[in-house]
This record gives C-alpha cells, sequence and structure tokens, in this order.
C-alpha cells in the first residue's frame, strides 16, 4: 500500500501558505479547466458566424467580405485579442503538460516525483508561451 | 492512513471517459493549436481556408470528435468540481440537467458549424 498524506481541506483556501506542490497542481489545473471550458462556448459562438458566410453570397467569399472572415479578421486586428489568445495558450499549455502527468499518476508511474513533475510543467509553460509570443504578436505590434 | 482524496468515484464510467478524452484531447488540443496559430496564422483566416480543411472528411470527423470529447471533458469536469465543492440533492440534479442541456447544444451548434464551414448546407 503506497503511502498517503492528510493535508486536510484543499477547498479551505484560506490555508493556501500551507499547500503543497500537488495542491498547486489541483487548483491550477481546475483554473485553468474552468477558463477552457468557457473559451470553448465562446469559440463556437464566434465560429458560428461561418452558417450565415455559407447561406449568404458566394461573391462575399471569394472577395473575403463574408461575415465569418471579417469578424474573425476584425478580432484578430485587435491587440487585446492577441493578448488574450497568449493566455489562453498559456492556460491550454499548462493543463496538457499537467494532465500528462495526472494520467502519469492514475497509473501510479513516478508518484514519487510528482511535485517535481508539477514544477516541470510550470516552466515548460513559461518556455513554450514565451517562444511563441512573436507568432501570436505578428501584425500587432511585433 | 488519510483517506482517498478525489474529485471522482474511482471504477466509475465517468471517472474513465474523463481519462480517455484527455488522452485524445492532449494530442488533438496541440495540434489544432499547431494548425492555426503556426502552420496557418489565426489572423489569415478565411472562411474559403477554412472550407478547404473542412471539406477534407478526415478533418471533419478529427474536428466533430474534438468537439464532443472536450464538451465531455470540460463539462463533466465542470460537473464534478461542483460536486467536489459540496453540491448535492436538488441542487446538483438540477446543475447536472442544466450541465447536460448546455452540453448538447453546444455539440449540435458545433456541428451544424463544422458542416457549413465543409460547404454541405
Amino acid at each position: 500500500m503506497s503511502q498517503s498524506y492528510n493535508r486536510g481541506l484543499i477547498e479551505d483556501f484560506g490555508r493556501w501558505k500551507e499547500f503543497s506542490a500537488g495542491m498547486w497542481a489541483w487548483i491550477f489545473h481546475k483554473f485553468t479547466g474552468w477558463m477552457l471550458i468557457g473559451y470553448l462556448f465562446t469559440h463556437i459562438a464566434v465560429l458560428s458566424t461561418a452558417i450565415g458566410a455559407a447561406a449568404g453570397d458566394p461573391t462575399l467569399i471569394q472577395q473575403e467580405t463574408d461575415v465569418y472572415t471579417t469578424t474573425i479578421q476584425g478580432l484578430e486586428s485587435l491587440f487585446i485579442v492577441r493578448v488574450l489568445e497568449v493566455g489562453l495558450l498559456a492556460v491550454a499549455v499548462f493543463h496538457i503538460l499537467n494532465g500528462l502527468r495526472l494520467l502519469m499518476v492514475d497509473l501510479g508511474i513516478g508518484l514519487s516525483a510528482q511535485d517535481k513533475s508539477f514544477y516541470a510543467s510550470l516552466v515548460l509553460t513559461g518556455v513554450i508561451t514565451v517562444a511563441s509570443v512573436p507568432t501570436f504578436m505578428h501584425g500587432v505590434g511585433f | 492512513m488519510a483517506e482517498r482524496y478525489s474529485s471522482f468515484a474511482p471504477g466509475g464510467t465517468a471517472w474513465l471517459l474523463q481519462r480517455i478524452t484527455a488522452a485524445f484531447l492532449v494530442v488533438v488540443l496541440a495540434f489544432h493549436f499547431f494548425q492555426l496559430h503556426f502552420v496557418n496564422h489565426a489572423a489569415e483566416v478565411t472562411f474559403a481556408g477554412t472550407q478547404a480543411r473542412m471539406e477534407n472528411v478526415g478533418y471533419f470527423v478529427t474536428m466533430v470528435l474534438f468537439l464532443i470529447t472536450a464538451t465531455f471533458h470540460g463539462v463533466n469536469g465542470v460537473y464534478n468540481a461542483l460536486v467536489n465543492q459540496g453540491l448535492k440533492g436538488t441542487q446538483k440534479k438540477v446543475m447536472l440537467a442544466v450541465l447536460v442541456i448546455a452540453g448538447l447544444a453546444l455539440v449540435v451548434q458545433g456541428i451544424y458549424v463544422a458542416i457549413a464551414m465543409a460547404g454541405w448546407t
């Protein structure tokens, strides 16, 4: 039987200073999960402009002035949208990397290094996010 | 010995599905970001470009599966987070119904959008 520890309730956020690495991973995973499902609903709402574009005048599609193209390109021309996209990338990358860590934990692989793999997820998320900034901000100041 | 602490009842169907969808989403979400930010740039997306991708049946099926698995994974995650925070009784049942309806609506709308993108409407 593997050893386990009683660290108390994680829902008691007031004692956050006592939280261990695994507890922070749990909180970050939940937070990024809320962000991602919220984004998914928004994403499908924006992409729904494709319905109007498909039903509209085909020449508008050729001229790239249909509602889908202008909505997406209009959003992408905004600096704040690009900043939010970098934020979304950071959130998604962390959720992916920590999710891989959780799959490993569930399979019982590398349990003794679960705190180190959380720190690795954080560092890798930072590196991938920073490295993606030039691509994500292209045309709006970079 | 501390009690086992998890958001999920282990051994359940939802528990297993959450992990199966996770393994799929890890790959497809990474592909999706790479495809629409590095291969194609989001700022250069046009309806014609989207249609060229969506017309490919393999891509279409992948995107629809992506939608279904992401919706299940997200909505099930929200439900488990709420149950974990202490949601129970009638509130729990109402929340489950709201999430199931919202999830189904998202999947139906998303598939309709994908069909429109592919030009099959």
